[in-house]
């Protein structure tokens, strides 16, 4: 037998094939929300699974982010594997008493007597001309809270094996995708695999500074890397994969190794996915560090509409290469 | 009207039994919240309670209909609910207690007794906050074909909440089995619901197209006939229906809630208590029709009471959890 050639698929089309295939391995898994079914989505993720599993399993929902999120929270304690659908990660603010309130606390409150098997996918990022209100990060308000867990794949081979497992997880998921990386291609293998959630991956080694990176951030921070390697530093990139759980041990060897650290993300600096990070490694790699850790978030306004305005919100590969390299005291 | 038709429960039982057993019951939440506000009182009870008493035909009516794998969620008042449906006195107690052989290992509370067992889906402390799980529930009902339903009870509090109404119009848009069951008792907290109420609430849920109800919340026999009938249609696939009981807190919102007279008149609750109590209303029509004697229902008062005096002294002497219980169960 030959080897199998590679093959290659987008973000969306490995997002769309982790949840046709956990649909047909599991007749409790289904798909909720606005425009799901016939028009899969804007986005077109979903294109192709109202017609293999039917308008029963792909079901589209009122404009009620609140109410289907509500609903999936009744039908996960009562047999049943929801995958809600956000459209926009600005929307899950409607969301957020059946998801921290509910959701995350049903299993605690009870004793561990009932659970919440639950995802929530929805998206995040800037840069499509969006403006405030479709166009945030949210994903550090679900890692703020016990019993949710948060997931930001970074490539069409994470998405399908990081979303399998959070179907099959027994708690609440919030799953983020960054509209911009539908496109994106990327090797994803013909057969069955799965990712676990709370393990680290090493997107490119290196020992000169340690890159800390998430979902979009991650392919800004290689391309950053790509620059230092051409004034000689060579960055290490790691992407955590999960804010929770959050593999903290990958996280702090890398940084003992390399001696310094940068995180990156695309939320908030403030109080952010950044802030939690900078701090589990300077807590466990303090005595390896040459320098403070630092960071780089969107900056504190609301995302603005203009191109010339909102590229200078989210960091970019220069921004990235430039605090790299001062922090390697490199000119 | 003395004996209902379409009654959901399968095993057949006379309607005398029927009435007693709901008499018994009403008296076992009575007797329950007493021994609450005692606790609470002596200062042996952490936090506080919601008290039920003056609405136990609400939840006794209702949850006569519905069978033990049927669902229920329940509010911050919901001690009721949960008895109702079938939870045991020491087990709540223990719960109000913070201890471990409560229904939630302590670490739910008055306000979240929630019981697989029981088809309780837990009591919720945020206002309309289960009413996502109970349409929820009911969708997996549907979809799984199981036949069973589910009622969201609720204070007419949540009448103010955005989000019932996105769920009775995914519940009516879907045919789903759930009834949705409004206890008026006048009362949301500290102001009377004609300070917070627009229009007329029954219009509320008949502008979705769902089958509404109102039924004096008082009168046991009258809230199970409607409930029952209720509960059949949803079972049957016919889809949900909003259920108004009209009934009155005796107690304040909480058992801290001692003075009330800055938002209601100690002659408005004695009207009630003297004239409108659910038990009473219920013994008084048992009587009166020669189904029970006063001496029967003296002696099931006295049952009842002993069981409940067991149940609390079951959940004074029980342990609390130990320190390793705190971060067990945040996930599954």
């Amino acid at each position: 037998m030959p080897e199998a050639i590679e093959r290659e698929l987008t973000f969306g089309e490995a997002i769309r094939e982790a949840l046709a295939e956990e649909m047909r391995r599991d007749s409790r898994v289904f798909i909720m929300g606005e425009d799901v079914a016939e028009a899969g989505t804007p986005f077109k993720v979903l294109s192709g699974l109202v017609e293999e599993f039917g308008t029963k399993r792909v079901v589209d929902t009122p404009i009620s982010e609140a109410g289907f999120t509500g609903l999936a929270v009744g039908a996960a304690m009562t047999g049943l594997r929801p995958v809600v659908d956000i459209m926009f990660g600005d929307f899950v603010t409607l969301t957020m008493d059946q998801m921290v309130n509910q959701a995350a606390k049903v299993h605690y409150m009870s004793g561990g007597s009932w659970k919440v098997p639950l995802v929530m996918r929805t998206t995040l990022g800037a840069a499509r001309r969006s403006a405030a209100q479709h166009s945030q990060s949210l994903h550090v308000w679900f890692s703020h809270v016990p019993g949710l867990k948060v997931v930001l794949p970074s490539t069409p081979y994470d998405a399908k094996g990081l979303l399998k497992t959070a179907i099959r997880d027994e708690n609440p998921v919030v799953f983020f995708e960054d509209k911009m990386m539908y496109k994106m291609k990327g090797p994803v293998p013909a057969g069955e695999y799965t990712i676990p959630l709370g393990v680290a991956d090493v997107k490119r080694e290196g020992h000169d500074i340690t890159i800390v990176a998430t979902s979009s951030m991650v392919q800004v921070a290689l391309g950053a890397a790509t620059l230092l390697e051409e004034i000689g530093i060579s960055a290490e990139v790691i992407d955590p994969r999960t804010t929770w759980p959050l593999d903290e041990k990958a996280l702090i060897e890398s940084a003992n190794k390399t001696s310094r650290a940068i995180v990156v993300d695309e939320g908030y600096g403030r109080y952010g996915v950044t802030a939690e990070i900078a701090a589990v490694i300077a807590e466990g790699a303090f005595f390896s560090l040459d320098g403070p850790v630092k960071r780089l978030g969107a900056m504190h306004v609301p995302i603005p509409f203009s191109p010339a305005l909102e590229d200078a919100t989210v960091p970019s590969e220069r921004s990235v290469f430039e605090l790299a390299r001062s922090l390697c005291k490199r000119s | 009207m003395t004996i209902v038709a379409g009654r959901s429960q399968p095993e057949a039982k006379t309607a005398v039994e029927q009435w007693i057993r709901m008499y018994r019951r009403m008296v076992s939440i009575r007797l329950f919240e007493e021994q609450v506000n005692d606790l609470y009182t002596r200062a042996l009870m952490p936090g506080l309670a919601h008290l039920y008493m003056g609405e136990e035909a609400v939840a006794v009516g209702i949850c006569e209909t519905l069978r033990s794998d049927d669902y229920i969620t329940s509010t911050h008042r919901g001690h009721g609910h949960c008895l109702a449906k079938g939870a045991s006195p020491d087990r709540m107690f223990a719960e109000l207690l913070g201890k471990e052989a409560g229904y939630c290992r302590g670490k739910g509370g008055s306000m979240h007794i929630a019981d697989p067992a029981t088809g309780n889906l837990g009591a919720n402390a945020i206002v309309a906050g289960s009413t996502g799980i109970a349409t929820g529930a009911a969708f997996s009902a549907q979809r799984l074909g199981t036949t069973r339903v589910a009622v969201c009870f609720f204070g007419e509090g949540a009448l103010g909440q955005g989000i019932l109404y996105e769920e009775m119009n995914l519940a009516q848009l879907w045919k789903l089995p759930v009834i949705y069951a409004c206890e008026n008792n006048s009362y949301s907290e500290y102001t009377h619901y004609s300070e917070t109420t627009a229009g007329d609430i029954l219009t509320r849920a008949t502008g979705f197209g769902m089958h509404a109800e109102s039924v004096d919340g008082q009168d046991a026999r009258a809230v199970y006939a409607v409930a029952a009938q209720l509960v059949d249609r949803a079972r049957r696939g016919d889809g949900p229906a909003f259920l108004l009981c009209n009934t009155y807190r005796f107690r304040g919102h909480h058992v801290g809630d001692i003075n009330r007279e800055y938002y209601r008149s100690k002659q408005e609750e004695q009207q009630w208590m003297g004239e409108r109590d659910p038990i009473k209303i219920l013994a008084d029509w048992l009587i009166a029709r020669g189904s029970a004697d006063r001496a029967v229902l003296d002696r099931i008062d006295r049952e009842v009471k002993s069981e409940i005096d067991a149940a609390v002294q079951f959940a004074l002497a029980a342990p609390y959890p130990g320190p390793e219980e705190v971060d067990q169960d945040i996930y599954a």
